[in-house]
């Protein structure tokens, strides 16, 4: 069933077009990730939904609802900003009980319902502490349960984790992830963090320059990113320049200046033979093969479990690889070889 | 959350501080507490005076007044201030800076000339009744002046300036987030502005409600030149015994009721900017 439908959608300021016409449908409980750099448009998109824009042309429907010219207030919408934004003069359960009072329920329901939305976020007993006491995790969880307890027919967040400290981030990542599965809602996050996009999201928007790049799972992206913005964009990433010499069945051909052998891998869209490409190899796919390329280990970077060792090939082409412990060559004269079928030949962008 | 390391000046520091603090002493402290010795032991010890002061009904209507009065002029101030720092704060640079200047040019002119020119607008053949009379709308000239009317226009006038600051301060540091999140919750602009925007502009409401009062309970010039008998405030009444009478240990009581009382203010408001400053965290400290 179809929560959120955008039609034709788009912002322009004057002549700047922020966000390119964009059709999304987005289903009931799904968890999307609007993934991007600075200036893709991502929050602009966020707050054409939340009402803080008005988009230049096109439909928002949700929950069945047009609700492009709606007021905020009107739009039945969860938002959990990235500063919290949580009322200071007010306690805990008065925060999350705010758009509860707003609805007018009965402070009955009420009391049954925050204790609730609490439990849920793990902040039970936090009821009557004050704004300021708590910590920016539990901040952010308060925001998460006040945006969630007036039951929204989509949850938006802007970067709720960015305050964060790198270890919490993980762990409320993880948390965000279970909650989400437990009590699936739709959900629009929007990130610059590939991470947090791949940890919590069913599938994935990137976004470059006010445009859906590509659309899908985390793994679907990881494994045929649409071109080499993508790729680039999601996980690490060695991308070979050179040209297209043979087309067909779906599978490339491409020439690497400096490289004896052509690279073969899966097609991607809007390849032309003679036109330059990029073939993706992902570092973990670049291993040793008892007579493969021969190559001469240039670094060792070592992190933890897995070791990256960037790779010197005879024509001066260089390759990364991430191996684990264990299968880290201890000859710095090597011969590698990765499989074509985890190869991809992208357009170039 | 790191903590803010303090300065502390060291030793050498400290001595500059040895001539102000004289100065500070000479000046300040030493009148200061003459003041409250010669209404506490003159003519002999006791609190002879103070009990002149409660035993006489013009004393108490005269402090009764004073304050009532300082109320009203807080009261006014802040209806008038409220508006005008809102919109200030939402005001484009340009047009803040502009709306500042307007706000504080006036404190380029001294109280005593400002409330001349209040009783020059405001007399019986002054400006305003000139033109209202000439313009047919009243027959009699209108008494603006030498009653209470008269104080409260010109006092509101002069301290309006305190009540707006303190207002604009904290209502410019409000995080515009606060109020798009209660909207998205559902909230109509009304309960915004009651349950949110209110609340958060309370520390700027304590400040300049404390300035206003305290300062207007020891306003002289202007009640003196606007008010009539009646408006007597209680600068007037000390002022009369310093120079009239020559009750210097009475005049000496009436001034210490006065600082007692902005003190017990002052001190009220310590508390509530604290209890406030808790609430909001770091941030308003």
């Amino acid at each position: 069933m179809t929560a959120v439908a955008m039609h034709g959608l788009c912002k322009r300021f004057g002549a700047v077009e922020v966000l390119a016409p964009l059709d999304l449908e987005i289903r009931q409980g799904e968890f999307i990730s609007l993934l991007g750099p600075s200036g893709s448009g991502k929050t602009t998109l966020l707050n054409i939904c939340a009402g803080y824009l008005e988009p230049t042309a096109g439909k928002l429907i949700v929950g069945g609802r047009d609700i492009t010219a709606l007021p905020r207030r009107g739009r039945n919408i969860g938002m959990v900003f990235q500063s919290y934004a949580l009322f200071p003069h007010l306690d805990v359960f008065e925060n999350v009980a705010y758009g509860l009072r707003v609805r007018r329920m009965t402070s009955r329901e009420i009391a049954q319902r925050v204790p609730e939305v609490l439990r849920t976020v793990r902040m039970d007993g936090f009821e009557r502490r004050a704004i300021h006491s708590l910590s920016g995790g539990q901040q952010q969880r308060v925001a998460l349960a006040r945006a969630m307890v007036i039951e929204p027919d989509i949850l938006l967040m802007d970067e709720p984790l960015g305050a964060l400290d790198r270890q919490l981030r993980k762990d409320v990542q993880v948390e965000i992830r279970r909650m989400h599965l437990a009590h699936p809602r739709t959900t629009l996050y929007v990130t610059h963090d590939q991470e947090e996009a791949l940890v919590m999201s069913d599938r994935i928007a990137v976004m470059r320059a006010g445009r859906v790049v590509q659309m899908g799972s985390a793994a679907d992206l990881y494994e045929r990113p649409a071109d080499g913005f993508v790729a680039r964009f999601i996980g690490e990433s060695n991308l070979l320049a050179g040209t297209v010499e043979k087309l067909s069945g779906g599978q490339a051909a491409l020439a690497v200046p400096g490289l004896r052998l052509r690279v073969v891998g899966h097609a991607g869209v809007g390849l032309e033979v003679g036109a330059r490409a990029s073939a993706l190899l992902r570092p973990e796919h670049v291993r040793p093969k008892p007579g493969g390329l021969a190559a001469r280990v240039a670094e060792r970077i070592f992190l933890g479990e897995i070791v990256a060792l960037r790779l010197l090939l005879p024509g001066g082409v260089s390759l990364w690889s991430r191996l684990f412990g264990a299968d880290v060559p201890y000859s710095d004269e090597i011969e590698i070889g990765w499989d074509d079928a985890r190869v991809s030949i992208l357009a170039e962008t | 959350m790191r903590k803010r390391r303090i300065w502390t000046p060291g030793r050498g520091y400290l001595s500059l501080l040895i001539l102000p603090g004289i100065f500070f002493c000479a000046f300040f402290i030493w009148p200061l507490g003459t003041v409250v010795y010669q209404g506490l032991f003159q003519p002999r010890f006791g609190f002879g005076n103070y009990a002149t002061i409660l035993a006489s009904t013009t004393h108490i209507r005269v402090l009764m007044f004073t304050f009532r009065l300082a109320g009203e002029v807080t009261l006014l101030c802040l209806l008038i201030a409220y508006p005008v720092a809102y919109t200030l704060s939402r005001a484009g640079e340009g047009m803040l800076r502009v709306g500042l200047a307007i706000v504080l040019i006036p404190f380029w002119t001294s109280v005593v000339i400002r409330t001349y020119a209040w009783s020059a607008l405001f007399q019986r053949h002054g400006l305003v009744n000139d033109l209202l009379v000439q313009a047919g709308i009243v027959d009699e000239p209108i008494k603006f002046i030498y009653n209470e009317v008269g104080v409260l226009i010109g006092m509101t006038q002069i301290l309006l300036p305190f009540m707006i600051l303190p207002l604009l301060n904290a209502m410019r540091r409000m995080d515009g987030t606060l109020l798009r999140a209660a909207e998205v919750l559902g909230a109509n602009p009304v309960r915004v502005f009651v349950h949110i925007y209110l609340p958060l502009s309370m520390p700027g409401v304590t400040a300049g409600v404390l300035l206003v009062f305290i300062s207007a309970v020891g306003f002289y010039v202007t009640p003196a030149v606007l008010g009539g008998p009646q408006q007597m405030m209680i600068a007037v009444l000390i002022e009369q015994y310093v120079t009239r009478t020559l009750n210097w240990p009475l005049a000496s009581a009436l001034a210490t009721i006065l600082l007692i009382a902005t003190t017990l203010l002052y001190l009220a408001y310590e508390r509530a900017t604290r209890r406030i400053g808790g609430m909001f965290g770091a941030e308003a400290t």
